[in-house]
């Protein structure tokens, strides 16, 4: 189904594209001519060798996910050929002196084994944990890039559910992960898990029970995390990434407005060979980037915690950033929200941010059907929107990054009292109106940011930008010349489209139903302040004349 | 800002002269003026001649009765100092943190006022007046005890409020725990002992003075060997090396994945 | 005021670019796009090294050293390993194999990835391609034909007819899992009752109070004002479920002056001369609520910030949790060590739903 077109400027001599390599009767040939016979690889290569990738820097962010999870299942399976996954009870016996003979669980006992008896084992160590934080760090980015830039339309909202998933997936990668050290630092997180789960209505009591095999914290949770964060999760993570992947190639990748660049082309550099060397490269310096982190910066330093045990508990005990906002949004209950009633505990100190988390979570998944019920559009969409283009979708992302950049920062509310001489509660007082505040202000600030720069834009289109050279006229007046955008340029800035909102109509039975009345006030919200994009007859009238000088900036 | 400028004061190279300095006279001065006194006990006062005590007064009246009151009896600004002994005075004062410099959430530490003989003096001069702990011997200050025994009592008694790495923490309504390193053997012996401020009491019933060699002995083990790992990031935990990974981690790979995009020339 | 000035020409989705409006744009759905013509892509830029042989001889000397450059971070890394042994067990040796190793992968990962990158930018030929896309829903042929097959199979089999098979086994397939789902009750023990287990500890009448770790017993006359002692039953350390225990028994001892103390009716007799025990487990989710202030007597939770007042009886003044901490009633015996009277009067630690 792809259909490639060479562009007429290509380099002689490179333009041979023959897609399996035939040239001497060498080794090389021999060996193709093997493989092909018996696997037919010729056809993917055919099908896949030109496709085209275009070029801009915030599409590689997934490939920084992609290459970093690429890292850890690397180093982790280094890590497997050494670690313990046992709570057996042990002394430790190894080389680092201030925790000679301190009694600690086998797995502890491993994972000091392989930070200071195995040689390069902490550098492993440490290169799972950065590329882990960065994993997850890059796959919230790539989310923030899919959202602003809208994406996720039609045909990709199902992609966007399944991005969505390994999201969740790596998060919960990342958290099994943490505690398998059995660490005083990841003990903690575990009982702070153990607690949560204790206050959820009905099932808490038993699934705490049931997950850790008895009463907190057992002698089975390392065991049980191990299978989940070598086998389970990962292979519904990669079974995920692939389907992930799959959908890239059939949808094939969305552009950026641009000129030449339509909703039915995609223009971009093939993948053989220049994709793959820019591709294929940017792995090992997204390696090289983790390599240096972990050679240079102490990360995760289990030897400092020490082991698990319930009643030692370190000052800025906080769990990895990812699940930041989880224990942010733990802190910021107010105190005494918790009730006894028909003679049951109702946690709502705990109920309440598990459904702010549930519910934040689910509308990120569901979004994408949520604006295209809103907005009714059932086109397919390759064409990315500029934020400011989609104001309202970029308002929304604002408030809802400000409410997790609040929850986020509750988490280290400790650390922002020591280091700004602010007491603890002031800290969380401020953060609880951040977070029930902040996303509405967020809200009307971006939207009105997103407007202003639509208008400025159209300014742009229609009268030039200021050049920045000042002129007198023959009057005494001074001005500033105006230079008119080429048309390339001219192109990015008005590629766009706007909609008006849903207007009601009976439908085929003649009705209006409350559903059309709820849909056609949401499309209202949605669209109503909107800055269409400049057209032809207002170009034509807007220059008239080039070279001429305009005076101010009202039009 | 006041912690920053504290924590610059402790790594400004005069600083390191003054702990040179301190760490000398506890180790010649301070040993020769409490030579007669071999176990930290409650009345070492008798060693301190009269003309030290003397002079520990004329300092007492001058810089600390206005609150402390000159009976130090204590006043409606200040707690009495009858009982606090030697070693809580040779801390308030050997670190900084007395005489206070405002009325805040706690007494900060801010450059010595006083020479260490000035401070001996006070020690000494407070010390006469009621006994208390005594600055702690030598012998028990030199490190060289059971680290992994200190590990295990710093994870216990003292992790919670100073961190697992000594890095400080936070208490309630703006006080906090401080950082432990750079901080001389003496002062986190009479800090134990004395509970300044906040902190409390770890008498030798609860942390015996072998407990507490150790447990300093785990300190400047952590203190005086680098991190195995490299950096440590101030060993505050989790949120610095999440912010490390997003702002360095993912700033540089942000700048490489411009690079590659960006047109050759 | 902004959708005051919404201009521009209007055009129904189905006359701009759309491709299947006719297959369900809403009612009302009017797009707003712009009229002004695509200019097509600009002309082509040549690179210096397209132009300048010299130039382009200079990229590809800087991509070979990046090539062995990286040869050379290999081999460096691997020298590393053998010249920085870490057995002696100094942490400065092990940060050092860590930084040297470390450095020479990095070295060896970017030499490949600059060069390569390098190559592909300024070497390999600079021709952006052009692939056509086409809807994601396959041609009305290819979608007919599959509701073919699937009508054809309808038939063949009767799934649609032969409605009591076709139930039935929707019915056995349902049911299927089940038994895999009861065999994961096996991840708990069967013999015991999580409430009742967190009903109680292991504190009970006389059980001495001892320092946690070592269990040195602690008399009373050692607590003086201003301490705290972190406290564990007697016999905890012997036990087979030490850990599992501590999370429930450990207490913090404190002395306060006795006439600071507010304490309620009923509970008089539950402290000693101004020694009060309390829980250590945070009411909240768990956390060791140990940070205790000697003259502000709060006792402070580093988790999430809880802070209990130990004069009121260790009411919360703030943070999420709700709960006082439980008090462990104390005395002193014959020989004068500090015992518990009895067990805790509720359920330490987090609540739970079964907890009355």
């Amino acid at each position: 189904m792809t259909s490639t077109i060479d562009r007429t400027d290509a380099p002689a001599g490179s333009a041979d594209a023959t897609p399996v390599v035939r040239k001497s009767g060498g080794f090389t040939a021999a060996a193709a001519n093997y493989l092909e016979e018996r696997t037919s690889i010729s056809g993917v290569v055919k099908e896949f060798g030109r496709k085209i990738f275009p070029d801009h820097w915030s599409f590689l962010l997934g490939e920084v996910a992609l290459y970093s999870f690429v890292v850890i299942i690397l180093s982790g399976t280094f890590l497997t050929f050494f670690f313990q996954a046992s709570m057996v009870e042990t002394h430790y016996d190894g080389s680092f002196v201030p925790l000679k003979g301190v009694e600690m669980s086998a797995a502890m006992d491993s994972a000091l084994h392989i930070s200071f008896d195995v040689r390069g084992g902490l550098l492993v160590r440490q290169i799972h944990h950065w590329a882990a934080l960065l994993f997850i760090a890059a796959i919230g980015l790539h989310m923030l890039r899919v959202f602003f830039t809208g994406a996720f339309r039609k045909p990709r909202e199902l992609n966007w559910v399944i991005g969505f998933t390994l999201f969740v997936l790596a998060m919960a990668e990342g958290f099994t992960g943490y505690s398998l050290p059995d660490d005083l630092l990841s003990g903690n997180g575990l009982r702070i898990i153990d607690g949560l789960i204790k206050g959820i209505p009905f099932i808490g009591t038993w699934t705490s029970f049931l997950l850790f095999g008895g009463e907190f914290p057992g002698t089975q949770i390392v065991g049980r995390f191990y299978t989940l964060h070598i086998l389970l999760l990962p292979a519904i993570l990669v079974a995920a990434l692939a389907l992930h992947l799959v959908f890239v190639v059939v949808h094939k990748h969305t552009q950026f407005a641009g000129a030449g660049r339509t909703e039915q082309n995609v223009i971009g550099y093939p993948i053989l060979p220049v994709y793959a060397a820019k591709a294929g490269g940017f792995f090992f310096l997204v390696f090289g980037v983790i390599a240096l982190m972990a050679s240079f910066f102490t990360i995760n330093p289990i030897w400092n915690y020490g082991p698990y045990d319930p009643s030692p508990v370190s000052a800025g005990t906080q769990p990895d950033w990812y699940i930041g906002f989880a224990d942010g949004a733990l802190r910021l209950i107010p105190p005494g929200w918790e009730f006894v009633w028909l003679n049951h505990t109702w946690s709502f100190n705990i109920i309440v941010p598990v459904l702010a988390l549930v519910g934040l979570l689910v509308l990120v998944a569901i979004y994408p059907f949520v604006e295209g019920w809103v907005t009714g559009d059932k086109r397919e969409h390759h064409i990315l929107d500029r934020p400011r283009n989609a104001p309202t979708r970029t308002a929304i992302g604002a408030a809802g990054v400000t409410f997790y950049a609040g929850l986020w920062a509750a988490a280290s509310s400790d650390l922002m009292a020591t280091h700004f001489q602010l007491s603890i509660e002031g800290v969380i007082h401020t953060i609880q109106a951040w977070v029930v505040l902040g996303p509405f202000i967020a809200y009307f600030v971006t939207k009105r940011v997103c407007i202003a720069l639509m208008k400025k834009d159209r300014e742009i289109v229609l009268h030039g930008y200021e050049s920045g050279r000042i002129v007198r006229l023959p009057g005494g007046e001074y001005i500033e010349v105006h230079e008119q955008v080429d048309e390339y340029e001219r192109w990015k800035l008005v590629d766009y489209e706007v909609y008006e909102p849903i207007m009601l109509r009976p439908n085929a039975q003649g009705k209006i139903t409350g559903g059309m009345r709820f849909r056609a006030r949401m499309s209202r919200w949605f669209f109503e302040d909107r800055i269409a994009p400049a057209s032809k007859a207002e170009l034509e009238s807007g220059h008239h004349g080039h070279g001429e000088i305009e005076g101010g900036s009202n039009h | 800002m006041a912690r920053k400028s504290r924590k610059a004061n402790r790594r400004h190279p005069l600083a390191t002269v003054v702990l040179i300095a301190i760490g000398l006279v506890v180790t010649g001065g301070g040993y020769a003026l409490f030579s007669s006194t071999t176990t930290a006990s409650a009345d070492t006062n008798t060693a301190a001649s009269q003309s030290v005590i003397d002079e520990g007064e004329k300092l007492f009246a001058a810089n600390c009765a206005s609150c402390h009151g000159l009976d130090m009896q204590g006043t409606a600004d200040g707690p009495s100092l009858i009982g606090v002994g030697a070693a809580a005075v040779n801390f308030q004062v050997g670190t900084g943190r007395m005489p206070m410099a405002m009325q805040g959430p706690q007494a900060m530490q801010k450059p010595v006022q006083f020479t260490d003989e000035q401070t001996a003096a006070l020690a000494a001069y407070v010390a006469s007046i009621s006994p208390g702990p005594a600055i702690p011997d030598e012998s028990l200050l030199q490190a060289d005890g059971d680290a992994a025994n200190g590990g295990e009592l710093f994870r216990v008694n003292c992790a919670m409020c100073h961190n697992v790495a000594g890095a400080g923490g936070a208490l309630t309504e703006g006080k906090f725990a401080p950082e432990l390193t750079g901080v001389l053997a003496t002062h986190i012996y009479e800090a134990m002992l004395t509970g300044p401020q906040n902190m409390p009491v770890f008498n030798d019933d609860n942390l015996s003075p072998e407990d507490k060699r150790d447990i300093i002995t785990y300190l400047k083990y952590i203190e005086n060997n680098p991190s195995p790992g490299g950096n440590e990031l101030g060993s505050l935990g989790p949120v610095a090396e999440g912010l490390f990974v997003w702002i360095f981690g993912l700033g540089a790979v942000i700048g490489l994945m411009v690079w590659i995009t960006a047109k050759s020339n | 005021m902004a959708h005051d000035e919404v201009s521009g020409p209007h055009s129904a989705a189905s006359d701009s670019s759309a491709v299947e409006t006719s297959r369900g744009a809403s009612t009302g759905t009017a797009v707003i796009g712009s009229d002004v013509v695509n200019p097509g892509e600009p002309p082509h830029r040549k690179r210096v090294t397209d132009l300048d042989p010299k130039k382009n001889k200079h990229a590809e000397r800087t991509v070979y050293t990046l090539f062995y450059l990286s040869i050379a971070g290999s081999i460096f890394a691997v020298a590393s390993y053998m010249a920085f042994p870490i057995e002696d067990g100094d942490p400065a040796a092990l940060r050092l194999n860590t930084l040297f190793i470390g450095v020479g992968i990095a070295l060896a990962l970017f030499g490949i990835g600059l060069g390569a990158v390098h190559w592909g930018k300024a070497l390999m030929a600079d021709k952006e391609g052009i692939d056509l896309r086409h809807p994601v829903a396959g041609s009305a042929e290819t979608q007919a034909r599959a509701i073919e097959i699937f009508d054809e199979a309808d038939r063949e089999s009767g799934f649609g007819r032969r409605t009591l098979i076709r139930n039935s086994l929707i019915g056995a397939i349902i049911a299927f899992p089940l038994p895999g789902l009861v065999l994961f009750r096996g991840l708990g023990p069967q013999d015991q009752d999580p409430v009742e287990l967190l009903s109680h500890t292991m504190w009970k009448k006389g059980s001495r109070l001892t320092l946690d770790p070592s269990g040195t017993p602690v008399k009373a006359a050692d607590v003086t004002i201003g301490s705290v002692f972190h406290i564990i039953p007697e016999g905890l350390n012997e036990r087979e479920d030490r850990l599992e225990q501590k999370a429930k028994a450990a207490v913090l001892l404190m002395r306060l002056n006795p006439a600071d103390l507010n304490i309620s009716p009923g509970r008089e007799s539950w402290s000693y001369d101004g020694i009060v025990a309390y829980s250590k487990i945070c009411t909240h989710v768990g956390c060791p609520v140990a940070l205790y202030e000697q003259q502000t007597h709060h006792l402070l939770c580093p988790c999430h910030q809880s802070t209990f007042d130990v004069v009121n009886e260790c009411e919360v003044i703030f943070g999420p949790a709700k709960r006082p901490l439980p008090q462990l009633p104390i005395e002193v015996d014959s020989e004068g060590y500090l015992v518990a009277q009895s067990d805790f009067h509720e359920p330490v630690g987090p609540s739970f739903w079964e907890r009355p």
